[in-house]
């Protein structure tokens, strides 16, 4: 059992025994084998397994029959593989009498989602730079607010955001969730983007200044290149949280925007019936994919920040 | 503030107003002004519609004396604090790692950033079934041939939340390794060199250097954290429903059931009105120090 | 053209419309499992027979993931056509603020009074004296399961009843089997103590507790033997490690569990694993010895709009949801019993008709979302939960904080 392997595996490079790991690392060209290497990375591959077990759990149950499924050993490999769950998920899950699977809110999630994130950073980093480098009086009240904002309960702001749209006219539009979205997003995001600002050194900004460059140009030619980290993980907070959304999609659109995490909803939440787990699993990996995908992209312009980093030092 | 800024200050000051419009209207309209309907209406009976009929305290007296209610604020201490701990130090201690210049670096931070992706309903689920003592760990283990093998937290009303907790360290600690890391990679690199030079410990440079120099993003990484303490709902419903018995309700699952499933919006707004004054009472204080006081830059 | 709509609207039942006229209805629901969408599917054949569009606005995750959508929507103003609600009161506050529309008059016309079994349900989507909701099935709650088999393994006859029951759990146990399964969700254990209440002491005692909410009586004698068989269920459901009803009804599939108390919708679980009543699976309604069936369920409701043509489409739906034939198609997808009196039962099963000759035989009685308000079913919710949950918690503190539940909601 690939688990109870991994766990063994783990339990070995968490020791001191070095056989085990030095055959990968036998290939490194540079480093010699030394106790903190493998402490180092045998604390890393402890900690992957860890959070590696759910997503196997997921995957091959994702791969098993409902009868397998039932037999109730979530950690043993597929008997019979099937892709069956996968396809079920994507194309043929029914959501009341629309048996579209996940397939069908796919457009609509992206159309929420790309405005959504690219106002809600736009404006946030923007806000933040305001508060970071150009504050003004009053400016430490309002963030104050907008931090003690981040703390309320979603549903609490329900209805009152209702009533706020109904009479803005917004009510059941795209507009209005995009706003929404931005609104949420803010309160962490533009702590993330101040704090990151403010941390740049002063030096940079006051030798700027003296070169004569104004709000906006100090933000797009200094602040913006050297901040591709921040806006990484910016990006993977709103991508992630927006995707995911289901709260808000549902409550301030139509039925013909609504998000595919209406159908994931379905597909993983019905209460009554046959809970159908490895179309369960096959759907919520699915529904990831696009935010993982993002994950893996935002390597490259993890290690490009690192470079940016690199030219002030 | 700077001191630079003051000639120019009116018109190169109305750029950074210009932009914090909408910071503003989301502070007072959004969150000021539905804090303040969420707390006038907590006076009155609504029920399921907000309606002008006043009860003075009574949904507080009833609130405090819900059991229900003083377990899921006990649970949220618990819960809180050990998400506070384990998710600064676990995040710090992976992004440390990783920044070490290690191999795979891309591999191992897509590995611990992609619980993150997966929504709170799914997390519980899926930790549902591995702490499930029936096919989950205790099984394999029992399997293996340890027989008197016992991990059941989820069934056990004593250590439940730690099941939770569990589970939720799970799901977002990538993200606050991926902040530190972000914060990592902004320490300038004379620093490391200088601290080598002088001979001092990594670990003693990590602690006495390049925390504190790290302090915004640990700022960010403390409110992320809390708030999604406030707001813990789905992963509880998913993974337990609040049991066994009630033994690991929260105060937004309280908020959240009293509102649309008891229909008894006031009794409901009095609880969110409960939890924002103890958000008040952690947050005011430190937002006056941290951003109300003297001015700081950097 | 809109006038000539509503005339031919309500003229003819399957009205003839062009598919330019035909109006597009969201119906909003919270059916969304195999069964149920199949069941709701028979609604929309039916309704876009007429020659409207059924616009399904299915909201998984049960009614707390959909009610709050559902009045958004409303409150929002932006209404659905149609939308479904647990009858009784969870929606009076939306009628009473004047969102819904009065059906008083197309359910004279339709006869609804004489038609609708038991009257009960028509009774609670009336309010001063008018109609505002359309009742379409009937669930019941006092069921108990059995796995024939575990009690096979058990080496102890299949009980008849609950006493035979609670007699045969040290067998069970002693075989490995959980005697009694209950899901730990809140709404299933509160079923639990219900069904003891219905059945053991009576639709009366019910009656005096849950619907006129006398705390003497929920404190008195006949409560306490309640009590304590409720304290014999949770000993019996001690190791039922289970949430969700479906997970427990899978213990007793599996033969891993005694038997479960849930309502009539486990049937299909049953049937899709396949299962025969009888062989496999012993159904006792009324634990065996009760003669009493809460007959809860689900109803539509209108939203007031101000178009003519979408009101019109409202009549429609409300009409095509009673009439005989679709109430059939429909229970029988849905695992329901119809609501019509009048309309032929005999495509039911064996566990089903068990239940029908007790509803003939009078023993139909107000489902609990009938007599109370969600806030009280949610803390008595919370009180049978902690009870379960907790030994050291006696029957008797129990039933001292049920009183005072009871006596609160007078």
């Amino acid at each position: 059992m690939a688990d109870t392997g991994a766990l063994n595996r783990a339990g070995v490079a968490a020791g001191t025994i070095p056989r085990e790991l030095s055959g990968p690392r036998g290939a490194r060209p540079r480093r010699i084998v030394s106790r903190g290497n493998i402490i180092l990375y045998g604390t890393l591959f402890v900690m992957a397994v860890y959070y590696l077990l759910p997503l196997y759990v997921m995957v091959v149950t994702s791969l098993k029959g409902m009868p397998e499924v039932r037999l109730g050993n979530i950690f043993s490999p597929p008997m019979e593989i099937t892709f069956e769950p996968w396809v079920k998920a994507w194309a043929t899950a029914c959501t009341g009498l629309n048996c579209e699977g996940l397939s069908r809110g796919f457009w609509n999630s992206v159309r929420i989602t790309v405005p959504s994130v690219i106002l809600s950073i736009a404006i946030a980093s923007i806000n933040g730079y305001a508060l970071a480098n150009w504050r003004f009086k009053g400016a430490n009240l309002f963030f104050t607010i907008l931090i003690i904002g981040a703390f309320i309960p979603y549903q609490v702001m329900l209805y009152p955001i209702v009533i706020l749209l109904r009479e803005m006219g917004l009510y059941g539009s795209l507009t209005g969730l995009v706003l929404v979205h931005t609104v949420f997003g803010m309160p962490i995001l533009t702590l993330l983007f101040r704090n990151y600002f403010s941390s740049i050194p002063e030096e940079l900004f006051k030798a700027a200044r003296v070169d004569g460059a104004g709000f906006w140009g100090i933000y797009f030619k200094i602040m913006l290149p050297m901040s591709l980290p921040i806006f990484v993980v910016a990006m993977i907070i709103q991508i992630t949280g927006i995707w995911n959304d289901f709260l808000f999609g549902v409550v301030y659109t139509k039925p013909d925007l609504y998000p595919m995490t209406v159908q994931l909803n379905n597909i993983v939440n019905s209460v009554q019936g046959v809970k159908e787990y490895n179309v369960n699993m096959a759907a919520t990996i699915i529904t990831g994919l696009v935010p993982l995908i993002v994950y893996f992209a935002s390597g490259k312009l993890f290690v490009r920040g690192i470079a940016a980093g690199a030219v002030k030092g | 503030m700077t001191q630079q800024s003051r000639p120019n200050q009116l018109f190169r000051n109305l750029h950074a107003k210009i932009a914090a419009i909408p910071m503003i209207f989301t502070a007072v309209v959004v969150f000021a002004g539905g804090t303040l309907w969420t707390i006038f209406y907590s006076f009155t009976d609504s029920g399921l519609l907000p309606r002008l009929k006043f009860v003075g305290l009574a949904q507080y007296e009833r609130l405090w004396s819900t059991p229900r209610w003083l377990i899921s604020i006990e649970n949220l201490f618990i819960y809180g604090l050990g998400m506070l701990v384990f998710s600064l130090v676990v995040g710090f201690i992976l992004a440390a790692l990783l920044d070490q210049k290690i191999r795979f670096e891309n591999t191992f931070r897509t590995i611990f950033l992609y619980p993150f992706a997966l929504s709170f309903i799914v997390t519980g689920l899926v930790w549902q079934w591995i702490l499930n003592p029936e096919f989950g760990i205790q099984n394999v283990v029992r399997q293996m041939g340890w027989e008197s093998f016992a991990f059941d937290p989820l069934y056990n009303p004593d250590i439940v939340i730690y099941g939770i907790l569990i589970a939720a360290l799970w799901q977002s600690t990538g993200l606050i390794m991926c902040l530190m890391l972000a914060g990592l990679r902004g320490i300038d690199e004379d620093i490391w060199k200088a601290a080598r030079i002088d001979g001092i410990p990594m670990w003693k440079t990590y602690l006495l250097i390049i925390v504190p120099m790290m302090k915004p993003v640990f700022i960010t990484a403390l409110v992320i954290i809390a708030t999604g303490i406030v707001r813990v709902y789905d992963l509880v419903v998913a993974q337990t429903s609040g049991g066994p018995g009630i033994a690991s309700e929260v105060p937004a699952k309280y908020v959240y059931d009293m509102m649309f499933s008891s229909q008894n919006l006031g009794q409901g707004f009095a609880a969110s009105t409960m939890m924002l004054l103890s958000v008040l009472i952690v947050v005011i204080p430190w937002a006056y120090l941290e951003f109300g006081g003297k001015k700081r830059h950097g | 053209m809109n006038t000539l709509k509503a005339v031919l609207a309500a003229s003819t039942m399957l009205s003839v419309v062009t598919t330019a006229s035909a109006v597009d209805l969201e119906v909003t629901h919270w059916w969304t499992s195999g069964g149920e969408a199949a069941a709701v599917a028979e609604f929309a054949k039916a309704f876009d027979a007429t020659g409207n569009k059924w616009v399904d606005g299915a909201i998984a995750g049960g009614g707390n993931t959909a009610r709050p959508v559902m009045i958004s929507r409303i409150t929002g103003g932006d209404p659905m056509g149609a939308t479904q609600f647990n009858h009784g009161q969870q929606a009076a506050e939306l009628v009473e603020a004047g969102f819904m529309r009065d059906l008083t008059d197309l359910a004279e016309q339709e006869g609804w009074r004489d038609a609708i079994e038991p009257s009960s349900l028509l009774d609670s989507c009336t309010l001063d004296g008018k109609i505002y909701c359309v009742p379409v099935n009937i669930h019941s709650w006092e069921w108990l399961w059995l796995s024939n088999k575990a009690f096979e393994d058990a080496g102890v006859p299949v009980p008849t009843n609950w006493d035979e029951f609670v007699a045969a759990a040290p067998a069970l146990e002693k075989a490995g089997k959980i005697p009694l399964a209950v899901g730990s969700q809140s709404w299933q254990i509160h079923g639990v103590f219900r069904v003891l209440l219905i059945s053991l002491a009576g639709p009366e005692i019910y009656q005096k507790v849950y619907g006129e909410k006398d705390a003497e009586v929920a404190a008195g004698p006949e409560i306490a033997k309640i009590f304590k068989a409720a304290d014999d269920a949770r000993k019996m459901a001690a190791r039922s490690n289970v949430q969700d009803w479906n997970q427990a009804t899978n213990l007793v599939i599996t033969d891993k569990a005694g038997g479960q108390i849930i309502g009539d919708w486990a049937q299909g679980d049953f049937q899709v694993a396949g299962e025969v009543a009888g062989e496999d699976y012993t159904c006792l309604p009324g634990l065996g010895v009760g003669k009493a069936l809460e007959t809860g369920g689900d109803a539509f409701y209108f939203p007031s709009v101000d178009d003519p043509e979408i009101s019109s489409a409202q009549d429609e739906l409300a009409r095509v949801m009673l009439d005989p034939e679709v109430q059939v198609a429909f229970n029988l997808k849905k695992g329901s019993v119809p609501v019509r009196g009048d309309i032929d039962q005999s495509a039911a099963n064996d566990c089903m008709k068990k239940g029908l000759a007790i509803l003939e035989g009078g023993g139909a009685v107000p489902s609990q979302e009938q007599l109370m308000s969600p806030d009280i079913i949610n803390q008595i919710n919370d009180l049978m939960t902690e009870f379960f949950s907790t030994p050291s918690m006696t029957p008797e503190d129990a039933q001292q904080r049920f009183a005072g539940i009871i006596g609160s909601a007078s």
